[in-house]
């Protein structure tokens, strides 16, 4: 043996019945629901506390149909990502890389039409000092974008250099691959959340 | 020679296993484009702002527990998992709900 430095990083705790990847990802998880949950609790104190009529719907000033399309994207994105893992279990490098890939994509694709619908924005001069409403939606979009960059730079990374230890460590590339995709699929679910809140309602 | 065939008969049988997680992850994925047409129509509905936000944030929570149960695999997690994120819900809630607290001066208890 030459060093361990973090035991269990592939075979379970006895104890937790966990690698401790698995229970580190989940614990991060937790701490993302708490950000995003502050976020969310400030978005309805503002908004029961505004003067009545005040509030905008959010159909009336955002682009529902690109959001919309938006949505399709990210869910589409959560689904390649789990075959992708999927194709670690199977031991399939091809469709591994065309499923990582076909993610990653799709994350370009949402940072896209997020960028053309913030252009559209700012170019009505429509800015998070505009409102209170545009404050609190830039800044849960903006938050969630940066998450999505975050998911795609890991992703992007197993995708490319990182899928090396496809063949030197296969069991803890294909756990990395999970955890990766426990996040992208967390991001996946916030925006579920967000999509009815701010544009809908 | 019978641990061989043990060790490749388990193997065959997690590649089953992932064909079957594969089947279910497009119907996951069916179900989640079909939710996103329900949550925009219902907003054409025009509902008042009451039912409309109850409707939308019970679309969402299908919506989301689908992802959590399957894409997550929460639906065959371990407990303490499950566990973690109990008490992640039990402080959610409380971040959610605690700003009420300022307004309770506005509420009229007992008629009051």
């Amino acid at each position: 043996m030459t060093t361990a430095a973090i035991p269990y990083t592939v075979e379970p705790r006895p104890d937790t019945g966990l690698n401790n990847v698995k229970l580190g990802i989940w614990l991060f998880l937790a701490s993302e629901v708490m950000l995003f949950g502050a976020l969310f609790a400030s978005y309805i104190l503002l908004r029961v506390g505004a003067p009545p009529g005040t509030w905008p719907e959010g159909a009336t000033i955002l682009n529902v149909p690109l959001a919309t399309l938006n949505t399709a994207v990210l869910i589409s994105s959560s689904v390649t990502m789990v075959m992708a893992w999927a194709s670690c279990m199977k031991r399939d490098l091809g469709k591994f890389r065309l499923y990582m890939g076909l993610t990653v994509l799709c994350g370009v694709g949402f940072l896209i039409i997020k960028a053309i619908e913030y252009g559209a924005k700012f170019q009505h001069h429509l800015l998070p000092s505009t409102n209170t409403f545009l404050a609190i939606y830039f800044t849960l979009t903006g938050l969630h974008a940066l998450h999505v960059i975050g998911g795609m730079a890991v992703n992007a990374w197993f995708w490319g250099p990182g899928s090396k230890m496809w063949h030197t460590a296969h069991q803890q590339f294909t756990n990395r691959v999970e955890t990766a995709g426990l996040f992208w699929h967390f991001v996946d679910l916030v925006w579920i959340f967000l999509f009815p809140i701010l544009y809908l309602l | 020679m019978s641990e061989q065939h043990a060790v490749d008969h388990g193997a065959h049988h997690d590649h089953a296993d992932v064909d079957r997680h594969v089947r279910v992850y497009v119907l996951v994925f069916v179900a989640l484009l079909v939710l996103t047409v329900v949550t925009v129509a219902i907003s054409y509905l025009d509902l008042p702002t009451g039912p409309a936000v109850a409707l939308a944030l019970f679309v969402a929570l299908v919506k989301g527990s689908l992802v959590a149960c399957f894409f997550m695999h929460l639906i065959s997690e371990k407990k303490l998992i499950l566990w973690v994120l109990a008490l992640t819900v039990f402080m959610f809630l409380g971040v959610l709900l605690g700003p009420w607290i300022t307004d309770l001066d506005q509420v009229k208890l007992f008629g009051t």
